[in-house]
């Protein structure tokens, strides 16, 4: 029933909504010795009550403080407390039943003093809450407030207290209020408990301690909370350059693992058959298609394993993908071998029927496709920096795909006549490996391995017919970065991109990180025209 | 539609030349198929609309597009039909000449060269920025249409061949420069009206844009580009230059063992592609009245090969004979099966490169032959 409070007006209105649940509930009232006050003759009588109310902590007495602030407490002639409810009727908090309201009954109006006393009444019951989210957002909110008055309230919630996290919150609450303290001690130890906090929020106070004003003076007139002042400072903004470190470190190495995935199959058939197959992006959005299709099927037969869609998603798409790329050599790349350019022109030609094929069958919008629970949400480090699981999981799988191509190419058969082929076709056709038929699996292997990347990408981004575009230009940067047939070369330039990606975006924007880094591979090609793991000796042209 | 006459005789000139593709006979066929459309205009001007021998100011402005097309086709002939360089970047070269003449257009249409456009207001500058000075000026723009397709050609080409990329290294790395270029031109702050780019234009040297004779003359005007750019290829691809040229696209190391240092005439080939691009671009935005970042982008820029691929490459009369053959169809299909254009143009890509290497004019050349042989 309770969830986070952002203001006292909302916490009002949902209490009261939730008044006749709770007042049918016998554990949900109020002793009639706490509210005896509240009929009593003395302001000073009604403010122990209302204090007393907001140390209960009951939804009882929650019911009460929500009815005094919505001015709906009656007080009849016999020094009865009754709240008020539609149609003349009022119920009896002490035993929950629904009377008649008397009609000699006075209206409780509060004055200001009051209303701070039934304010303090509120927050109290939010403090001393059995629930860890409601105590929690009350500690959270009160950081902001800062207001010293409540240092006695905060106190003795923080004797009670037993979780470290919302012990720290109510901490940091009190030093936002001690900050206004007259005592430099305390204003001291406040400020460097704020910096402790490493909360950017607080950095605004903590300048405007140290700003003088026009006439040169300080509204902080200790030099000593001045100097500590600004060490809580220069530890907040520590703290925000590592958090955003971290965070350009992570989303570069996020992105670095899409392009990898991406670039990955693509430098195995660049590699293998030295053709530039522009379709690679549309075997990407296969890939993601095929995602789409099993998670339909997932949806329909298997309802209680919808979790798990995304792993027999992989194994569907590498086929399907494997068998278009096969498809495509057989018919397609093979008559073009020898003519790199031609085989883009007609690679690309094939791109356009694929993704036009694909609007047909599943029409020209974006299909959704779902993360399963698993990898919704994220972990939060550094307080402040959020890392979703999907992300991690796919720097994940990006590092399980690089290991089992490795494996496949290093220590298989097929692997050791895909290299062969690679150094020497000619003299690996003399001695008998089977160059065609190698190409073809070779093919097939990478066009797979992007149709892993779809599944992936289908996890991060929109799937549509265009989606294979958006890729397609960065991971031919990759493999020319990267250099052909070497594994290492395109793991390196995969991530390097990536990284330099997002640590040029803060400064420069992304477009222009896009263009820095493209003249950066034009400047890096002037030194190393072969990419960054060239082959060595013989087999280097 | 008058484009669907264009390519059968051009194509039937040249069967009419078995054995040369520019036999004195076939320049003759070339000056008879410029003289038929260079009339077209003035039967659009001449022919009230109704009378048989009228031609539609739609068919006027289509086929104004198409030469534009076909030069920039021609230019990319010159860098991959010849010397074996295969830009997948020419609609950059196209587009910024196409920018270029889009900043005088912009400010020509004014009551003041100094009111800035609206797409400068939203972005509160109250006057032009630097690059844009000068830009009322006609000429000054001419220039700027040469300059700077010219010096970004030059520059890149220097650093990327410089460092022997090439091959599909190179096309790859075009194509990254394209999209690039897109993506800075997509931008607001670019100065160049992002998304929208320029359009709206009203004057051009104080002729009103829309009226029908100056749609003629621009007309007119590209197809003298198109032939003078034909005569110039021509003239250049006969030459020594042209031979070594040839050269570099058939052996490019034999050519630098016997001494020659490929460098310097790539570089012109490649600088003088983009600027006859540029020129291409610059007489299409006038005629369509719009340009804006969506000509930069990679799908683009890969049409114009396959213009070249088509119509035949290393012939330059083919690429116009493929520029004009493909958007012809593309304009059918877009009007008549939307939805199949994308599978016939894939088809073409396809089969284009698998059977028919050389082109139109190399299956009419075949074709020409084997009736000779047979005969």
């Amino acid at each position: 029933m309770f969830l986070i409070y952002p203001s006292l007006k909302r916490w009002l209105l949902t209490v009261l909504l939730a008044l006749p649940l709770h007042c049918s509930l016998a554990a949900d009232l109020v002793e009639p010795s706490v509210l005896k006050g509240l009929a009593g003759e003395s302001n000073t009588e009604r403010v122990e009550s209302i204090t007393a109310l907001g140390q209960l902590t009951t939804p009882g007495a929650a019911a009460v403080l929500a009815a005094l602030g919505a001015g709906n407490v009656l007080i009849t002639s016999d020094n009865k407390v009754l709240l008020s409810v539609d149609g003349g009727k009022a119920i009896d908090p002490t035993t929950g039943e629904t009377v008649v309201a008397p009609a000699d009954a006075q209206a409780l109006t509060l004055n200001n003093r009051l209303r701070s006393a039934l304010q303090s009444a509120l927050v109290s019951a939010e403090l001393f809450s059995t629930q860890r989210s409601v105590r929690l957002a009350a500690a959270q909110r009160l950081q902001k407030e800062a207001d010293p008055a409540r240092a006695p309230l905060l106190e003795r919630a923080l004797e009670k207290e037993q979780d470290p996290d919302i012990k720290s919150a109510l901490n940091i609450a009190l030093a936002s209020g001690a900050i206004k303290s007259t005592d430099a001690a305390t204003r001291r130890r406040a400020v460097a408990l704020l910096g402790d906090s490493k909360n950017p929020s607080f950095k605004p106070l903590l300048t405007a301690m140290v700003t003088p004003d026009a006439t040169g003076n300080f509204s902080e007139s200790d030099a000593e909370v001045r100097a500590a002042a600004k060490t809580a400072i220069a530890q907040i903004e520590w703290h925000q350059t590592v958090v955003s470190w971290v965070g350009n470190i992570f989303f570069g190495i996020s992105l670095g693992s899409v392009l990898l995935l991406a670039a990955l199959g693509l430098a195995i058939t660049f590699g293998l058959m030295g053709v530039i197959n522009m379709a690679h992006g549309e075997l990407l959005m296969i890939g993601a298609y095929a995602t789409y299709l099993v998670q339909g099927l997932f949806k329909q037969w298997l309802p209680a394993y919808i979790d798990w869609y995304v792993v027999a998603a992989l194994p569907v798409a590498f086929i399907v993908t494997a068998l278009v790329g096969m498809a495509l050599e057989r018919t397609v790349i093979r008559w073009l071998y020898g003519r790199p350019l031609e085989t883009l022109l007609a690679t690309w030609g094939i791109s356009l029927i694929l993704m036009q094929s694909v609007r047909s069958l599943f029409g020209a919008q974006n299909v959704e496709v779902a993360n399963p629970s698993w990898m919704s949400g994220g972990v939060t480090i550094l307080g402040s920096l959020s890392l979703s699981y999907n992300r991690i999981v796919i720097i994940g799988f990006a590092l399980c795909v690089v290991v089992a191509v490795w494996l496949v190419l290093n220590h298989t058969r097929l692997g050791l006549f895909v290299r062969a082929i690679t150094q020497n076709r000619r003299m690996a056709d003399c001695v008998g490996v089977p160059t065609g038929r190698i190409d073809m699996l070779a093919f097939g292997l990478g066009s797979g391995i992007a149709g892993l990347a779809g599944v992936a990408l289908s996890q991060l981004s929109n799937v549509g017919p265009d989606l294979g575009r958006g890729y397609i230009v960065d991971s031919f940067m990759v493999v020319v970065l990267g250099g052909v047939g070497q594994l290492a070369g395109t793991v390196v330039a995969a991530i390097g991109l990536g990284a330099l990606n997002k640590i040029i975006e803060p400064f420069w924007g992304a477009v222009i990180a896009k263009i820095a880094i493209l003249l950066f591979i034009v400047l890096f090609v002037q030194k190393r025209p072969q990419g960054l793991f060239a082959p060595k000796g013989r087999s280097a042209e | 539609m008058n484009v669907a006459t264009m390519a059968p005789s051009a194509t039937m000139s040249l069967s009419s030349a078995p054995t040369a593709l520019y036999s004195p006979k076939a320049w003759a066929a070339i000056a008879l198929v410029v003289v038929v459309f260079a009339c077209l205009p003035a039967f659009n001007l001449l022919f009230p609309a109704g009378h048989p021998l009228h031609v539609s100011s739609f068919a006027i402005g289509l086929i104004g597009k198409f030469i534009c097309y076909a030069m920039a086709a021609l230019a990319l002939d010159l860098v991959w039909g010849y010397t074996g360089i295969l830009s997948l970047g020419h609609g950059l070269f196209f587009a910024l000449g196409g920018y270029a003449h889009g900043m005088y257009l912009m400010r020509a249409g004014k009551a003041s060269a100094d009111i800035v456009p609206d797409f400068m207001t939203f972005l509160s500058w109250k006057t032009y920025p630097w690059f844009w000075s000068f830009t009322e000026h006609f000429w000054y723009a001419m220039f700027l249409m040469l300059a700077i397709p010219g010096l970004l050609a030059f520059l890149f080409g220097y650093f990327a061949f410089r460092s022997r990329i090439k091959g599909v290294y190179f096309s790859i790395i075009t194509q990254a420069l394209t999209f690039a270029a897109m993506l800075l031109f997509f931008r607001n702050e670019t100065g160049f009206g992002g998304n929208n780019g320029f359009t709206d234009f009203k004057k051009i040297l104080g002729f009103d844009i829309t009226s029908a004779n100056t749609r003629a003359v621009l007309y007119w005007v590209s197809l003298a580009a198109l032939l003078g750019a034909l005569v110039l290829g021509r003239a250049i691809t006969q030459s020594k230059l042209g031979r070594i040229l040839t050269a570099i696209r058939d052996s490019e190391s034999r050519l630098r063992f016997l001494g020659y240092e490929p460098l310097g005439f790539k570089l012109f080939i490649w600088t003088l592609s983009a600027m006859l691009c540029a020129v291409a671009g610059a007489l299409y935005v006038p005629q369509v009245g719009i340009i804006n970042p969506g000509e930069m982008s990679t799908e683009n820029s890969i049409e114009m090969v396959i213009w070249v691929a088509t119509g035949g490459r290393g012939t330059l009369i083919g690429p116009i004979i493929g520029a004009g053959t493909i958007n012809g169809l593309k304009t059918w299909f877009t009007s008549v099966f939307p939805e199949f254009w994308l599978y016939a143009l894939g088809l073409i890509f396809v089969l284009v490169t698998i059977f028919l290497p050389q082109g139109i004019v190399g299956l009419v050349r075949k074709l020409s032959q084997r009736k000779g042989q047979t005969a």
